[in-house]
């Protein structure tokens, strides 16, 4: 935002002071996230930066939290359940998802705005109804404590960011690109693998990864629904902190955050690979 | 950060196929160093014995509304529940639990007494087999007392002598009578005098006068926390986590050993659940004279059977995965031991049950006021 | 859909309509207003089956449980359940004096015929609305074998609270097997001994300040997330694409972090000897006896939530100022506005669409947080969700209590969800 030469003075000291308020706000949006991650290497069990932290003694920084983290079964297993729930429960979603904005997005659809106001509920419902509402409907089927249960409630709850992103996906979509391919003698199928997939991959992928971080984050359903066997890395995480707070958990965030830039990197890329192929063939 | 608690998460069982349930238990308690001292004093001894795993859940602070869930959809998964005399009240009125003939199911004492001689008196239950009696108490970091800590509960609410946030349970039970107290009641009057309106009046009055005070935990590990972290100066907590955190942490606590209320807390069979003769066959085990005695081992809760209290010895501490024996006697640090339990008061699970709804009501509202 | 031409699904004939006074036909010979409709029906199945998993899967797995329970919030089946005889006889009772021996006479047939465990729900049911009612009942059970005619005399001379006339009035009223009385309760009224719906006593009323807490907290972080998201999302949209998409991912980053991780690192910056804490004593601004308590309260809800909610403001915010052209404000400008005048009267009400979205959806998402409140709320940062889930481990009647709260706190989402839908349309939301 460059400001124009003729600006007055006044004009001037409002554009940096706005400027120094927007990085204030940049700070409190990032900070937070990032301070945990030089706090997880803390020598002592304590959340605050020590004199030797402070001073860059190697001394005050050490890897016994995430020692302690990589080494405990518990964890371990709890890492494990909560990958193995958010991957079979993104596979499931995403497929769910794609396919009803796929019907969504076709202007013979009836209804579409309350069906797509439906489909998305589950993302505004307070999360404690939907949690407490599952829990009754799979111990009354038999299913409570069975990962099948977590994973199809988890389903539920990703499939809105899966409509979502596809649905916006196909809102840049040239549909005569279907046209195309069909006047040159490619069927349905064909068109659908060949045509409309390769195009809709990015959004499909995006909304995979909120469906999975949706689930991996999620606390308040498997709080009702996890037996012994299927305890989250979530739940662990949510009892610790409520009883005693220790930097493993930090370490654990800090492993989490660096997850985050990673699932963002790959969000950004697929961004502009999308925005390539619209600019680019559109 | 306590090492011991963290411990007592190690107790969570890991993947057992379904395949295999008839060769377990589910069993719910409260975890941490409690649930420790069941698996050391109780599981471990059971499994080696007979081949029976047993699965541990810490869900014990939900094990009302968990029972009648599963109960209601026909699904039960817990064998047996570790429960508060008082909530297993309840759940036994509301027909959740297995009526238990106590003489039938349970071990006689070494010498031939029959159970319902030997668990101390008013502990049993229609639904209810007691393990330990333990004490809600007030404890306090001595290093923010230099000059000698509360000595009763009317120095708890006396802010000017005493400094400090304090931290209780998030519950009106025992807090309303400890209010009751502080304001001048006798102890045994406490529980006629709060089914009174004027009493419940006088009780939340008097709470309230040190209300920008006080915080509120609402699991048992966190009272040894706050202490620690210097969060606050005095907590409510359960003398086996005080005593823990001392001994084992040698954390600078102090129980204050005046009105403290005693409690029974012990197992529970929901109905329609696994296989009733091995759930009959662990309960025996598990609350005979010898296990009851052992569990005071590990952490300072008084054995529920007379038949245990002579058998209770030295302190058996964590080192390096093991469990080794100090030289700490238990005795002294037990709460039905002579010395501690002089002004001790016996809370009353029949009062609570009557008026536990409409008071937990106003609790909240006073509370969130 | 950006594809506007008429052109409907894949019909072969190209020629535009109304153009000869012959019937159109397709290739095939059939009308084309036949084989158009049937294209038209086919493509509107095509697109209901592709809905159909998911709305199925949603509609059995997710809906009918949440009706399901809701339902369970009126339901009082004990009293005439498992007393049979007194809720027949009471029936005919006036409401006046006592019952006559006949009711005593069933009530004792019941209190006979019943278990424990039918007389303990009974018992605990009436308990919840008269404090001691529990243990008449309980006692009464265990003596009714023994009790001889006159029941009435019998009952009363082994507890004289059957003497009294609120308990069989109350036993006579919860005879329905449908109760408002949770929804009574939750919004703080209760009946009175006359039935009649009254306010419940000041000290006992507690759910409608919480409702209201949780409206006045949201709005105030809704309030929050605009003043913080505004003058970002300005900015990223008024920044070179380059350097905006670089400052996007800052936003971006707290959106793809944990919900866990991001209440964590509150607790470890505001706790007593958090590094806020810690940094204000190392700059003599407190004392180390002075430390701030800014969490365990209601400004660690705020703070922590104004934090997690600000993206889900500044997202929409951004896509809708994206698309205003920055031209519009100097032509404003040019003819003479001040920057201010220009920003107000032009540029802002091109964003309301953004801001709109923004505020229902933060303000949509906060009243029903449960998570966050609970970790750093104490005691006076609760929402309403954290009284549900408390209530839903309590007694039976606290859970159907729950149950009742819960569904007005869903029904509340609800209008404001159908408003952003009026508003705003779902199929505007967007991420990343």
């Amino acid at each position: 935002m460059a400001l124009p030469s003729h600006a007055s003075r006044l004009e001037r000291i409002w554009h940096y002071t706005y400027l120094v308020i927007c990085g204030l706000i940049f700070f409190f949006l990032v900070a937070p996230i990032i301070v945990i991650i030089p706090l997880s290497f803390n020598a002592t069990p304590y959340f605050t930066f020590t004199r030797e932290m402070l001073t860059l003694d190697p001394a005050g920084y050490s890897m016994r939290w995430y020692d302690a983290l990589l080494t405990s079964d518990e964890w371990l297993s709890s890492i494990r359940n909560s990958f193995f729930i958010a991957i079979s429960a993104t596979i499931i979603a995403t497929t769910l998802g794609t396919l009803a904005a796929l019907g969504l997005s076709r202007r013979e659809m009836p209804a579409r705005a309350a069906i797509t106001a439906f489909l998305i509920s589950p993302m505004i419902v307070p999360l404690i109804i939907t949690a407490a509402a599952l829990f009754a409907f799979y111990a009354r089927v038999n299913l409570s404590q069975t990962f099948f249960s977590i994973i199809m409630s988890h389903v539920v709850l990703g499939a809105p960011f899966v409509v979502i992103t596809v649905t916006a996906a196909l809102s840049g979509f040239d549909n005569q690109l279907i046209r195309a391919s069909q006047s040159m003698g490619a069927n349905q199928v064909t068109t659908f693998f060949k045509v409309i997939l390769p195009l809709l991959l990015p959004g499909i992928i995006a909304g995979g990864l909120f469906a999975f971080i949706t689930s991996l984050d999620e606390v308040v359903v498997v709080l009702f629904l996890a037996g012994p066997e299927q305890t989250p890395m979530t739940v662990r995480m949510f009892s610790g902190l409520r009883e005693e707070i220790s930097p493993t958990i930090l370490a654990l965030a800090s492993i989490l955050v660096a997850m985050s830039i990673g699932l963002l990197t790959t969000m950004e890329l697929l961004r502009r690979r999308s925005e390539a192929h619209r600019t680019g063939r559109g | 950060m306590l090492k011991q608690i963290a411990l007592g998460t190690t107790i969570s069982v890991v993947a057992l196929s379904a395949a295999m349930a008839q060769d377990t238990l589910t069993i719910v308690s409260w975890g941490g160093a409690y649930s420790m001292s069941q698996l050391k004093a109780y599981d471990e001894p059971y499994t080696e014995k007979t081949g029976v795993e047993i699965l541990h859940e810490d869900k014990s602070n939900q094990a009302l509304a968990g029972i009648r869930s599963q109960v209601e959809a026909g699904n039960v998964s817990w064998d047996l529940v570790d429960m508060l005399q008082a909530d297993a009240q309840r759940a036994c009125d509301e027909g959740l639990l297995v009526e238990i003939p106590h003489d039938e199911w349970l071990a006689p004492a070494p010498d031939g007494t029959p159970p319902t001689e030997d668990f101390i008196d008013g502990t049993l239950g229609d639904c209810f087999v007691p393990q330990i009696l333990y004490a809600t108490m007030f404890a306090y970091n001595t290093d923010a007392f230099p000059d000698g800590g509360p000595q009763t509960i009317a120095d708890v609410w006396d802010l000017e002598k005493f400094p400090g946030t304090r931290a209780l349970e998030k519950i009106p039970q025992k807090n309303l009578e400890w209010a009751l107290i502080a304001d001048g009641v006798p102890s045994d009057e406490v529980y006629d005098v709060l089914a009174t309106k004027e009493g419940q009046d006088r009780a939340f009055a008097k709470l309230d006068s040190i209300k920008d005070h006080l915080i509120w935990w609402d699991a048992g590990a966190q009272p040894p926390q706050l202490l620690a972290d210097g969060e606050v100066t005095i907590a409510t907590a359960y003398n086996g986590r005080i005593f823990n955190a001392a001994v084992n942490e040698g954390q600078p606590f102090e129980i204050m050993w005046d009105g403290q209320m005693f409690e029974v807390d012990g197992w529970v069979v929901p109905v329609d659940t696994g296989d009733e003769d091995a759930i009959k066959e662990y309960l025996n085990f598990a609350t005979d004279t010898q296990r009851l005695a052992d569990q005071a081992k590990y952490i300072s809760y008084a054995p529920a059977r007379k038949s245990s209290v002579d058998l209770v010895g030295n302190f058996w501490k964590e080192e390096g995965g093991k469990m080794v024996e100090t030289d700490i006697d238990m005795k002294p640090h037990m709460p039905t031991t002579p010395e501690n339990f002089k002004n001790a008061i016996q809370f009353d699970t029949e009062f609570w049950a009557d008026y536990g709804d409409a008071l937990e009501e106003r609790f909240n509202a006073w509370l969130s006021s | 859909m950006t594809d506007t031409a008429a052109t409907a699904g894949n019909i072969p004939s190209g020629r535009a309509a109304g153009t000869g006074a012959a019937p159109l036909t397709t290739a095939d010979g059939q009308p084309l207003k036949v084989a158009l409709r049937r294209a038209n029906r086919r493509a509107r199945r095509n697109a209901m089956l592709l809905v159909a998993p998911l709305f199925l899967f949603l509609l059995f797995t997710y809906t009918i449980p949440i009706v399901q329970m809701m339902t369970r919030s009126v339901m009082n089946p004990e009293i005439a359940g498992y007393l049979p005889n007194t809720t027949e006889a009471i029936e005919d009772w006036d409401g006046e004096g006592l019952p006559g021996e006949a009711v005593f006479a069933a009530m004792v047939k019941d209190l006979n015929a019943g278990g424990r465990s039918t007389i303990g729900r009974v018992a605990a049911r009436l308990n919840a609305e008269l404090p001691g009612a529990r243990s008449t009942m309980m006692g009464s059970m265990r003596a009714a074998e023994d009790l001889q005619a006159p029941f009435k005399e019998a009952l009363i001379a082994d507890d004289d609270d059957w003497g009294e006339q609120r308990i069989w009035r109350l036993i006579k009223r919860e005879t329905r097997t449908l109760t408002p009385a949770y929804y009574l309760r939750a919004l703080d009224f209760e009946y009175n001994q006359d039935g009649e719906v009254v306010a419940r006593p000041p000290s006992m009323q507690v759910y409608r300040a919480i409702f209201w807490q949780t409206a006045w907290m949201s709005a105030l972080i809704t309030f929050l997330t605009i003043l913080l998201g505004y003058p970002v999302a300005h900015l990223l949209a008024t920044l070179p694409l380059k350097s905006a998409n670089l400052l996007m991912i800052l936003v971006l980053l707290p959106f793809w972090t944990s919900l866990l991780v991001r209440t964590s690192a509150w607790i470890v910056l505001l706790q007593q000897n958090g590094v806020v804490n810690e940094l204000l004593v190392f700059l003599h601004i407190v004392d180390d006896d002075g430390r701030i308590r800014m969490i365990y309260n209601r400004i660690g809800t705020i703070v922590a939530m104004t934090h997690i909610l600000l993206p889900f403001m500044i997202l929409p915010l951004y896509s809708v100022m994206k698309t205003i052209p920055p031209s519009l404000t100097r032509a404003a400008r040019s003819m003479g506005a001040t920057p201010l005048r220009a920003h107000l009267t032009v540029y802002f009400p091109l964003t309301i669409p953004g801001l709109a979205a923004g505020v229902l959806l933060v303000f949509i998402l906060a009243i029903g947080y449960y998570i966050t409140p609970a970790l750093v709320g104490g005691e006076s940062g609760v929402f309403i969700s954290n009284l549900i889930a408390d209530r839903m481990t309590g007694s039976l009647s606290q859970l159907r209590l729950a149950l009742a709260l819960a569904t007005i706190l869903l029904v509340g989402v609800l209008v404001f969800y159908w408003l952003f839908n009026r508003l705003v349309g779902v199929e505007r939301l967007k991420f990343g």
